[in-house]
């Protein structure tokens, strides 16, 4: 198409403004975090534009592990996502294996109610579960994150290996069986390595969910502040408007917990974007 | 002779094994799945179904044994006598009604900028997207923290236009439009699938419009959008059944109070307040049943209409 190169200039214009504009504003929340760990009590409490805080109070990444135990919050909450890796690499990936590649009585059905529980929303599982975990002494534990992770129930993963085992070819299925492999020496040796994209994205979702959760953790472990997760130990810092001098301690704290999130994201980019995509052409 | 019998004996050994290898087949099938399928039956099936009996009962703390059966007395009561039920209800739905739309269109709009061929496209794609990955109980108090009346960096930027400031949490006026902007800060991830959605339109069908002579806009109305209403429809059915489930956001931000007058008291934090604080667990599972309904409906009502407005592309041929 033949453009006015006037109009072309000026649409160009209008168009790097808008997203430098957009992306500016989408990254303030952030400098202004990192620039509120950084400032001493009495600064986070004036209203006063001041990107580089002078002083710059670094001292505030040493007291809040004396104000929260960080550590053992991070431990506990690296036990959990250590259970969702577990989940999302084992039994997740046998299953979208299965579901790909074996015919057996019923897979059509139970691939529905697969899809079928992926739109089930949380909150008609939330109470009974509570009272089941009661009821077995599980509350105030570990148990009721984790079980389910370790078991991989989550469809959406399970869908996503399923989409990708479908696409591996036929052949290379065909001759590791003739070749004498067993079922699972296929899935292990021969469709686990080929997927490490899927299987990345998976682990960064798998990451990102155990990392980020708060009503689980906030109904099951709240009671027991040995076993809280950094979500919790977060939550307990905030203060309401007027009582909090401890701005700058919540902001140092949510620092702590962004980075490794980023660091995930940035090695983890082409895969995840791949992943969500995956995610949006799901039509349900 | 030999032959012919050697044959039959073979097809018959062959005929045998493809049985058994089918049974066993079909056998190590389930056993692959059975992990998920344990799962299935633990966390979804039986809790769906013990929540509806649930929601039947009167079972409050320290109910022993059986919890007694009162019939649809919870959903009388939540109907007739919870006022917090309808104010919740409200809330939530004032909250996704602008939520969910703001989102999309934001979402889209970046979407389409960055698809146009932009310098340094990746660059601007992360910078959109880092907020999405932000925890969210982080990014909650991010926003308070920016949010708040006396020293935040929205009054702040208010006051320096000379507009005055706004009292953001601590107004029952502005809870509401308090949570919303905290949404609208996590659009990234629809832009990315809004982009991929994009980059896997043909160009040729771009052409096709030029050569038509069509400029700009008659390339996004007819082409860019109906190939995008799949993922547009995707997207806001996902964001309806979230926006409807919002819970921790508004734990973190205002409190299980809801804030000043419950302004910002959503459906979840009732269900919470019922189920871990009143410790009403058979009315709290009732209630989780009227929001699974709403949810259960509309995803029927909108997977529905959407045959009447959504292009799947099965007709493409037809129309170009």
């Amino acid at each position: 198409m033949i453009e006015n190169p006037t109009s072309r200039r000026i649409r160009q214009i209008f168009v790097y403004s808008v997203l430098t504009l957009g992306a500016v504003v989408m990254m303030v929340p952030l400098l202004w975090t990192v620039s509120t760990s950084l400032k001493t009590r009495d600064k986070v409490s004036i209203r006063r534009l001041e990107l580089i805080p002078d002083p710059i109070h670094w001292q505030n990444y040493i007291e809040i592990f004396e104000k929260q135990p960080v550590l053992q919050q991070t431990r506990n909450t690296m036990i959990i996502v250590a259970a969702s890796f577990f989940g999302a690499l084992v039994p997740c990936t046998l299953a979208g294996y299965a579901f790909a590649r074996i015919p057996f009585p019923g897979r059509r059905l139970l691939f529905g109610i697969l899809l079928a529980t992926m739109m089930l929303p949380y909150v008609v599982r939330l109470i009974p579960l509570y009272l089941f975990f009661d009821e077995i002494g599980w509350t105030r534990t570990f148990g009721p994150l984790i079980l389910p992770r370790l078991l991989g129930h989550n469809a959406f993963y399970i869908f996503l290996y399923r989409q990708f085992f479908r696409g591996i070819p036929n052949e290379i299925y065909d001759s590791a069986r003739i070749d004498g492999c067993s079922e699972l020496g296929v899935w292990w040796r021969i469709f686990m390595p080929m997927s490490i994209p899927v299987i990345a994205a998976v682990s960064i979702f798998a990451f990102e969910f155990a990392w980020n959760d708060f009503l689980h953790p906030l109904i099951y472990l709240g009671a027991n502040r040995d076993l809280w997760t950094l979500a919790l130990g977060l939550n307990a810092l905030r203060g309401f408007e007027g009582a909090d001098g401890s701005l700058n301690l919540v902001m140092t704290f949510s620092v702590l917990m962004i980075i490794p999130m980023l660091v995930v994201f940035y090695f983890g980019q082409k895969y995840l974007i791949s992943g969500v995509t995956a995610q949006g052409s799901l039509k349900g | 002779m030999n032959a012919t019998i050697t044959r039959q004996h073979d097809a018959s050994w062959r005929v045998r094994f493809q049985e058994w290898w089918f049974r066993h087949r079909s056998w190590i099938g389930f056993l692959f799945i059975l992990p998920w399928f344990a799962g299935f039956i633990i966390f979804d099936l039986m809790p769906f179904v013990y929540n509806l009996y649930l929601s039947f009962t009167d079972y409050q703390i320290g109910t022993q044994g059986t919890p007694p059966w009162i019939g649809l007395e919870n959903y009388l009561e939540i109907f007739n006598e919870d006022k917090l039920f309808s104010k919740s209800m409200y809330n939530t739905v004032y909250y996704l009604g602008f939520s969910v739309p703001l989102r999309l269109a934001f979402a889209f709009l970046i979407a389409l900028l960055l698809n146009m061929r932009v310098r340094g496209m990746e660059l601007y794609r992360t910078l959109f997207y880092v907020p999405s990955v932000v925890p969210l109980v982080a990014a909650t108090l991010i926003f308070a923290g920016l949010l708040n009346t006396r020293y935040g960096l929205f009054n702040h930027v208010f006051v320096l236009v000379g507009i005055p400031p706004v009292r953001w949490l601590s107004s029952p006026d502005w809870i509401k439009p308090s949570l919303i902007i905290l949404s609208l800060w996590g659009f990234g991830a629809q832009m990315i699938i809004f982009l991929a959605g994009l980059q896997g339109i043909p160009s040729d069908l771009y052409e096709a419009v030029a050569i038509d002579g069509g400029g700009g806009w008659r390339r996004l109305r007819h082409i860019t959008l109906p190939l995008m209403t799949p993922t547009i429809f995707f997207n806001l059915l996902i964001g309806v059944i979230g926006g409807f489930q919002v819970f921790a956001q508004v734990f973190v931000m205002v409190g299980v109070d809801g804030g000043p007058l419950g302004a910002g008291l959503v459906y979840m934090i009732h269900v919470y307040n019922k189920a871990f604080r009143d410790f009403e667990f058979g009315y709290a599972a009732a209630l989780s049943v009227i929001l699974f309904s709403i949810i259960f409906v509309l995803t029927i009502a909108l997977v529905y209409t959407s045959n009447r407005w959504v292009f799947y592309g099965d007709g493409a041929e037809d129309a170009t």
